[in-house]
Order: structure tokens, then C-alpha cells, then sequence
């Protein structure tokens, strides 16, 4: 309670969200006591059950650690097992604790607790040293964006209050920091069983020149962090009381909004002008996050729950496909095939985990290739929604990144996800007015594979992966592709070569050569390509494929590090020269029109991942090089 | 319109304008803004919530706060009231004017009723209580309004239990809450999802302590039952814990009423709920109080909770509110 703070100004008081975490008998709960009883926000019934609950256990004096433990479970077992909330204040802020168990079996309390944390103290026992459950914590923290972490070296008595301990401690973790990129990182040496540096100075640590905890939790300038730029207002819930008032109620998740600014309503786009930022209090000149307002507009737009109001100059991303970093929290394992539901802001829409990335190992910080995600896992992956949502990436926007999947059949809440961006197709960086992702057929719904790619490439010992041949007519690519197919095929991998003129009899017999249907046929090719991928192939492609935006949209279908753009570079003379199929004889006499080359451009890739000289190196050497580049990339061995 | 409530006007000094141009909020005016967000998110996620109204000061900022946030419309929460026939005259009084100036429909459903149906038994003898009989008749009236969500002014600083629960917290079909076994809650995504016949208990001000609830009343002006000020009555003081003089309380052997200068910290039923000799007759005076007290509000007066140290996890369990 506010026996420090003076109570007649209670509204120049702020609230501060802080998480603790700590392995069993870090003393955590004994911190938390201490800084509950320093403050004096612990009463005399509490005090008096406390005093006779130590005497019960036959313990000497009070165990201020019994103050914090919640359920009965606890009580028997000794431990902490789920996030419980705590209060104390101090003159300047008031605080509210999210207190969590610091094991690995609890990782996703620590995340539920690190989620509306604006501050971590992580705690060390300084007699045992930066141990995993620190580190562990300290990641978590890190994922979580809490932009302020403290670490409070513990137990200091016992180590006889060394100034040597401590730097040794200080230095291990800020070398473990450095890997995290962590914000603002303070030190604290105490000992929360005697109080040395919690809530009073401690006497017997001269060498330590910085403040106590609280006096760091109360004037730690926080609120940095909060995003003001970027306006994002989730609709609630629609308030009419009558015809002559349409509002629209919900919390400002970022940025400030003014009447008179211009708006528009996601996902229609339709604009309008804020008329009013009403409250019951009277109308704001101003709302800023955090702030539950009502907004009303000066066109009657449609808009209902779940919609997003922003600025039109600044708009958050609209996709239905994005990367993300999750916590599995529930018993049942992540179900690659599985529909899930997604809520995010005030929005909820069918979703699929469309790949698994990888999973981060807590505490090494290694990524595992792994199949699925179990009770307590961390890792990225690829989610795709039925419907687009209305995202940022979490680092710039915590509340407009952040999401949990939901068991349909259940209701329980199986993840807890933080967005990392959209995944990039060629549409969105060449900017095409397209939808977003590929073309899907209405209805269809994207189901996982059956026997998913990495068991097919467990089992023929290769990787799978798409070579992308692109060059002028007459460059050389077949010959190149033919060559290292065999030699592919004759190592025992499983391969497949696809090439413009097959394709063009059958799958792509109703195309012409006009640039829609380059375009089309290429895209067909892509498609094929990445069916023959996901079947665990050495898929070589080889297509003029003159345009680059067209060969970035085939690389957008296939994972990262999959994809080789192989950039057959010939000069035109030579091609011209070889002109195995006569074709630069035709189109120098006219007889065809929009003949690469001559009379239609080819665009050069930038940045292909091999470029095979063909006019300077024998198709021997090259092939040579192809699979060299390809051992080093662990595609094949 | 009802007669006017209690006039708080003269005691308080005007509150405090937030400074212009301060882009972080006071701790009351973040406070009452996560209150309306879940209180939206009740009304949008749920069919058929309602607000229980126990006459006390948690519940009467709620009925407040769900005011505020659907200015300039109506609150869309019924109030239901758990009626355990042992209340003051004075909340009972105040509970029908507050519910008639905000224009809420009240339902007022009676432990007597499920005693006279024969839904619980009465407990007999000095310490008798109906306080567990409530979770029987609040159940029956859930089922009965078919309500989906219940929003209750409990808040995670009163006790330890309650330092865990969610601020939506699951029901299953029995109304009973499993500690082992809570949805994980995080940033301000609350997911209300469930199966039929399951219901939500939601706890808009689970992160507010006594003392904000206090300066929130005090800066809001929010009138009060005249209970929660210092005024003279009959009591006995059994085992340190004051009760009123009331047909429900008999006196024990040797027990004998006193007048005394008290007041109430919380307003439950007359048979558990004690006073505590108090001189403080204005918020101010109640603030000042509070902040030199050295009792939690639950354990200077709740009999209820000293049954057993792990009263309050049991009884929620079994569908407490
Ligand atoms: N000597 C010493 N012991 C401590 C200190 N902090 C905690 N302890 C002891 O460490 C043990 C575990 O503490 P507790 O708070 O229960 O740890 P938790 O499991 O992290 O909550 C208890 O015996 C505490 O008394 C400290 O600063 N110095």
C-alpha cells in the first residue's frame, strides 16, 4: 500500500510492470518479501500468518519467502509454479511484479510474465555465478523486447561481500549480453536476506558506488520504449446510443491521434477525419497509447470489431503470410497441418503454422531443425491466416505484433507468438498490385504435406533444392543443366530438369510469347519447380527468363538458401554464333518479334548466387564449380 | 431520476488535472484504462455477461467504470446481486438508487430462495454463515440468465489465491475454477473462447490495490453507502473481529453490545463482516487511514478467510466469485 507516498497526490504517481524470475533458491521469493516488507506493504495479519506459518515449518525468525508462494501446490511442493502478480509502491511509482518460476519446464510462464513487463530483474546467486536459469531469462527477456534488465547479484553475505565475486559475475554477464543485444543492463550487488541494497544502502559494500533496487525501479526512466509514431487503434466495440452518434471505442495501441487528422479503415481503405476524441471525462485534444477512447469520424464509414484505424501515411503491413517467433504453451505438441486461431489485436481469423524454421534452444542458443514444437519450445515460423491481418513487427510495436493461437476445439491457448515481418513475396518488392502471397482459388485451403519435405530428404540424403538456369537463347543453360544433371543423377541424387520447350508442349500449350504470357509461363514453371522441391528434388530450370521481377517472384516460392539463381552469362555475339536452334537468324530477318536479345531486353540478375561464364570456362570446370558450391552448402555430400 | 446519492463534493479537493503535454499517464488513469479495455472486451467476446453487484466499493467502481466506457451509450451488464438476506439496510437501499440512476436492470436472486427450495442447508449455530451458501444461488442465477461472463471487483492484492487468477479466469461446467490449469494470459490479448455451458468469471480491477480503488472513488467523487464512514453503532467484539448489532449475529454468553465510533472497509454479509473502530468520516480521512494501516482489508475483517489458511483457494474452487 502507499505508506511512503504521500496520498494526496495520487495522481502524479506512476506505474511501473516489472518480472522477476529465479531458479528454486535463488532467493527470488525472498526478494520480493523484502522489497514488499522495506516498503512496508506487507501488513500485520499478513505479518502475523507469516510468523506463524515459519514457526510451523520450524524455522528461526520470518521467512519472508512464504509471503509470496500463492496455491496449495506450492505450499507443498516448495515451489513457484505459475506467474503470480504482485504490489507494492513506493513515493514515485507504483509497481506491480509479474512474478515466475525460473526453470525450463516453466519457459512459457516467463514469457507470460516478460509480456507486460517494461522491466526484468534477473537474479544471480553470486556464490554459483551466471547459471542457465539467468541466461535463460535473460533471452527471454531479450525476446520479449523488455527494454530494461537488472541484475541483481544475490546473496552477497555468503560470499562475504567481495568486490572480486562480483565484477567476476558482472563480466560473465555482460559477455552473455553482448549476444542479445540487450537494451539498458544495470548491476546490483545485494543480499535480499539481511537487505543489503534493496531497499536501503548497504553499509558493508563500500566498494559499490550505484543505487539500491528500488531506487533504480522508481527512477529508471522508462516509457522510451513506447511507440508514439506509428497510430494503431484496434476497434473494440461499436458505441450507438442513437442515430446522431456512431463511435468507435478502443484503446490506443500506439501513436497519438487529434481531431481533424485524416484516417483510413483497415481492411477496407475507405478515409475520413477524426471529428472527435471523445471519453466520458469530456473530449481530448489529444489520445495517446495506452489511452481508451472513443473516436468518432466525420464520414459515415463502415467499421466494426476488429478493424484497425490508422494514418494513411502510415500504414502497418496487410498480409496474410508472416514470420514470427512463438512459444508453445500447451501439452499438446504444434500441429504443422493443424487450423488454429489466431487473435491478434481485436481480431480473430483461422490460421496455419505453414513451416517450422527452427526452434532455439534457451539455453545454448542453438537452432534445431525440428518437425513440430513442444510444451515450453521457442522458435520460428511461418504463419499463414485465411484472412489478412494488420501487423507490425514486434520489435517497432509490441501491441500490434503480438498474438496467441487458440485450439479450436479446446479454447485453450496454445501459443504465444511475436511477429517478425511479413514474408516477402516478389509482389511486395517489386510493389505489383496484387494480393499479397500467391494465387489461391476461392475456398482452397492451404493444407500441410502429407510426408513433409525433410522426411523425403532424410531418406534420399540430400537436401532438395531449385537451380534456376537463366541466360540469353543460345547461352549455353541446357547444355550446362544437362551436363550436371547427369552427373547429379549419376551420384544418386533424385533430379529433375525442366525446360521452356517442355513445358510449352502441354502445361503451358495455351500460352503465347506476348510479356502476360512470359510472365505466366514462368510462373507455371516456378510452381512446378516447387512441387518437384517439396518432393525432395534437385530441380534445374532452365528458362530465358529475361525479366527479373519474374524470377524474383519463382525464388519468393522456395525457402531461403534452396534457391540458386545460376546466371548463365554469354556475350550476345556468341550466342548469336552458336544459335543452336536458328532462332537469332529468324529474329534478325523479322520473323520473330520480342526475340530476347534483339528486340525485347533481357535483365541481368544482380545478384545471382553462381554465374557460369560459358564464353570462358568449359562446361567441364563449370559443372565442377555448380557442385563444389553445392557440397559447401550442405545440399548434397 | 433517484434522489441524489451521497454528496462527496464538499470533503474532496477537486482532483488533480493530468499535466498537459505529459505523454505518460497517471497510475489511476492507466489502471482505468486496462479496466474499460477488458470491459469491452467482455461486451464484444460474450453473449450474455453480467456485472455482480455486491453493494460494495470494488463493485460500485465497476459500475463506474462500465459506465465510462460505453459513454455516451448505456452499459450493456445486468446487475446481479447475491442476496444472502443478512445485508445492511443501508447497501440494500443504496444498491436499488444506483441501479435506478444508472438506468441497469438489476436482478437481486436470494440465498433464502435456495435454502426454501432446498438447494443448500443452512449452517446453525453461533458462527453460522451463509457466505458459502452464495456460490449455490450465484450459480443457479448464471444458469438461470444464461449469462456467459460475470464481472466481479476482485482484485489479485487481497489475497494470495487470487495473486494467480486470471483477469479472464475459465469456468467449466460446474462454475469450478482449476488453479492447475489456467490459460496462459498474456500481453492484452484475453481469450474468452469456450464450450457451451461453460462460463467466464472476468476481474477488470485485478490489478488495482485497496489503496488505488480508494483514490480512484476520491478523484471520481464516487458516492458511497454511508457504511464505509465513520458513524456510532452497536457492536460486540468477538475474537478482535467487531460486528454490528443485527438479528443475525446473537449474542453469545457473556457477549454484550457496545456503542462505538466505527466504520466498514467492506460491506459483505452481515455475519462475517466486521467493523473496525475508525474516526475517519471523509474519503481524505479514509485515504490517510489506509495508508498508516498495518491490516489488509480482508484480514481485519473477514472472518471467512481465517477459517483455514487455504480458505479463499478452496471456496474458489468451488465457484466463489
Ligand atoms: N544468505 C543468504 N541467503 C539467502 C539470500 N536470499 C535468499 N536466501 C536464502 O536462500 C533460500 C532460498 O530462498 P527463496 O527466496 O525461497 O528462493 P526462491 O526459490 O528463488 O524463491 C532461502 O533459504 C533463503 O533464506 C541472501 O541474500 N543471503
Amino acid at each position: 500500500m502507499l505508506t511512503t507516498a504521500d496520498p494526496r497526490e495520487p495522481l502524479q504517481t506512476d506505474l511501473l510492470r516489472f518480472s522477476t524470475a529465479g531458479s528454486v533458491d535463488d532467493g527470488k521469493s525472498t526478494l520480493i518479501g523484502r522489497l514488499l516488507y522495506d516498503t512496508k506493504s506487507i501488513f500485520q495479519d499478513q505479518m502475523d500468518a507469516l510468523e506463524a506459518a515459519s514457526r510451523r515449518r520450524g524455522e528461526e525468525g520470518v521467512n519472508l519467502a512464504l509471503l509470496t508462494d500463492g496455491l496449495r501446490a506450492e505450499r507443498e511442493q516448495n515451489i513457484t509454479i505459475d506467474v503470480a502478480y504482485r504490489y507494492f509502491a513506493a513515493p514515485r511509482r507504483k509497481f506491480i511484479i509479474a512474478d515466475t518460476p525460473g526453470h525450463v519446464q516453466y519457459t512459457r510462464n516467463m514469457v507470460t510474465g516478460a509480456s507486460t513487463a517494461e522491466l526484468a530483474v534477473v537474479l544471480v546467486d553470486a556464490r554459483k555465478g551466471v547459471l542457465t536459469q539467468s541466461r535463460r531469462h535473460g533471452f527471454i527477456s531479450t525476446l520479449l523486447q523488455i527494454p530494461h534488465v537488472v541484475v541483481a547479484v544475490n546473496k552477497m553475505d555468503l560470499v562475504d561481500y567481495d568486490e572480486r565475486v562480483y565484477r567476476g559475475i558482472v563480466a560473465e554477464y555482460r559477455e552473455f549480453a553482448e549476444k542479445l543485444d540487450v537494451q539498458n543492463l544495470t548491476f546490483i550487488p545485494i543480499s535480499a536476506l539481511d537487505g543489503d541494497n534493496v531497499v536501503t544502502k548497504s553499509g558493508r559494500m563500500p566498494w559499490y558506488h550505484g543505487g539500491t533496487l528500488l531506487h533504480h525501479l522508481e527512477n529508471v526512466n522508462v516509457g522510451g520504449s513506447r511507440n508514439l509514431v506509428d497510430f494503431r487503434f484496434p476497434v473494440q466495440y461499436v458505441i450507438r446510443p442513437h442515430q446522431d452518434f456512431r463511435g468507435f471505442a478502443g484503446r490506443v495501441a500506439s501513436g497519438t491521434v487529434a481531431p481533424g487528422e485524416e484516417v483510413v479503415v483497415l481492411p477496407t481503405g475507405r478515409s475520413a477525419r477524426v471529428r472527435s476524441v471523445e471519453t466520458a471525462d469530456g473530449p481530448l485534444a489529444e489520445a495517446v497509447a495506452g489511452d481508451s477512447v472513443v473516436l468518432t469520424l466525420d464520414d459515415e464509414v463502415d467499421v466494426g470489431r476488429g478493424d484497425m484505424i490508422v494514418r494513411r501515411m502510415n500504414l502497418p503491413r496487410v498480409s496474410n503470410r508472416f514470420e514470427a517467433i512463438v512459444c508453445w504453451m500447451a501439452e499438446q505438441p504444434l500441429c504443422p497441418s493443424a487450423p488454429y486461431v489466431l487473435m491478434h489485436t481485436s481480431r480473430q481469423v483461422k490460421a496455419f503454422v505453414s513451416r517450422i524454421v527452427y526452434r532455439i534452444d534457451v539455453d545454448t542458443l542453438h537452432r534445431d531443425e525440428v518437425g513440430s514444437f513442444g510444451l515450453n519450445d521457442i522458435g520460428r515460423v511461418e504463419i499463414t491466416t485465411v484472412a489478412p491481418v494488420f501487423f507490425d513487427a514486434y520489435a517497432q510495436n509490441q501491441a500490434t505484433g503480438s498474438f496467441i493461437l487458440v485450439d479450436p476445439f479446446t479454447n485453450v491457448t496454445v501459443a504465444a507468438g511475436m511477429i517478425r515481418g511479413e514474408i516477402r513475396t516478389a509482389e511486395e518488392v517489386f510493389g505489383r498490385e496484387e494480393p499479397a502471397g500467391r494465387a489461391v482459388s476461392p475456398g482452397a485451403v492451404w493444407q500441410e504435406w502429407n510426408v513433409s519435405r525433410e522426411r523425403r530428404e532424410e531418406r534420399l540424403g540430400h537436401a532438395a533444392a531449385v537451380l534456376w538456369f537463366t541466360g540469353l537463347s543460345g547461352s549455353g543453360k541446357s547444355t550446362l543443366a544437362r551436363e550436371l544433371e547427369e552427373r547429379l543423377f549419376g551420384a544418386g541424387c533424385r533430379t529433375m530438369l525442366l525446360d521452356g520447350d517442355q513445358l510449352r508442349h502441354g502445361l503451358c500449350g495455351d500460352l503465347g510469347f506476348g510479356a502476360a504470357d512470359r510472365q505466366e509461363n514462368v510462373r507455371r514453371a516456378g510452381e512446378v519447380a516447387r512441387l518437384f522441391f517439396e518432393q525432395g528434388s534437385l530441380v534445374l530450370c532452365t528458362f530465358v527468363s529475361p525479366f527479373r521481377e519474374d524470377r524474383e517472384r519463382v525464388r519468393a516460392l522456395i525457402p531461403e538458401g534452396r534457391f540458386y539463381e545460376v546466371f548463365v552469362d554469354c556475350d550476345l555475339d556468341t550466342c548469336r554464333r552458336r544459335d543452336p536452334k536458328g532462332l537469332y537468324g529468324k529474329a534478325a530477318r523479322g520473323e520473330i518479334v520480342h526475340f530476347t536479345g534483339i528486340s525485347s531486353p533481357y535483365e541481368a540478375p544482380e545478384e545471382p548466387e553462381i554465374t557460369a561464364r560459358t564464353d570462358a570456362h568449359t562446361v567441364e570446370e563449370m559443372v565442377e564449380a555448380i557442385l563444389r558450391r553445392l557440397r559447401e552448402d550442405g545440399i548434397v555430400s | 431520476m433517484a434522489t441524489k446519492l451521497l454528496d462527496v463534493q464538499d470533503v474532496l479537493p477537486p482532483p488533480i488535472p493530468a499535466p498537459a503535454g505529459v505523454r505518460r499517464r497517471s497510475h489511476l488513469a492507466q489502471l482505468e484504462s486496462e479496466a474499460i479495455f477488458i470491459m469491452r472486451e467482455v461486451a464484444a467476446q460474450f453473449e450474455r455477461p453480467v456485472l455482480l453487484f455486491s453493494g460494495g466499493k470494488d463493485s460500485i467502481v465497476l459500475v463506474r467504470l462500465a459506465r465510462k466506457a460505453f459513454w455516451p451509450g448505456k452499459s450493456p451488464f445486468p446487475l446481479l446481486h447475491v442476496d444472502t438476506g443478512h445485508n445492511f439496510p443501508e447497501v440494500i437501499e443504496f444498491r436499488d438508487r444506483l441501479a435506478a440512476e444508472v438506468g441497469a436492470d438489476l436482478v437481486v436472486r436470494r440465498v433464502q430462495d435456495s435454502i426454501d427450495r432446498g438447494r443448500v442447508v443452512e449452517e446453525t449455530g453461533p458462527h453460522a454463515s451463509r457466505n458459502a451458501m452464495q456460490t449455490v444461488t450465484l450459480l443457479d442465477a448464471l444458469a438461470e440468465l444464461r449469462a456467459d461472463a460475470a464481472m466481479g471487483g476482485a482484485r489479485r492484492d487481497e489475497e494470495k489465491a487470487r495473486a494467480k487468477e486470471r483477469v479472464f479466469s475459465h469456468r467449466d461446467r460446474f462454475g469450478q475454477w482449476d488453479p492447475r490449469n489456467q490459460r496462459p494470459e498474456l500481453w492484452s490479448l484475453y481469450n474468452g473462447r469456450k464450450a457451451p455451458g461453460e462460463h467466464f468469471r472476468v476481474f477488470p480491477i485485478s490489478n488495482w490495490t485497496e489503496m488505488d480503488v480508494w483514490q480512484y472513488i476520491a478523484a471520481e467523487r464516487i458516492p458511497l453507502p454511508s457504511l464505509y464512514f465513520a458513524h456510532r453503532r452497536e457492536v460486540v467484539d468477538r475474537g478482535g473481529v467487531l460486528y454490528a448489532r443485527s438479528p443475525w449475529v446473537p449474542l453469545l454468553p457473556g457477549e454484550r453490545y457496545e456503542e462505538r465510533e466505527v466504520r466498514f472497509r467492506t460491506v459483505g454479509d452481515a455475519t462475517c463482516t466486521g467493523a473496525v473502530e475508525s474516526s475517519a468520516a471523509t474519503l481524505d480521512e479514509i485515504i490517510r487511514e489506509i495508508a498508516g494501516t498495518r491490516l489488509t482489508e480482508r484480514g481485519a475483517t473477514r472472518a471467512d478467510d481465517q477459517r483455514s489458511e487455504a480458505a479463499m483457494e478452496d471456496r474458489k474452487r468451488h465457484g466463489y466469485f
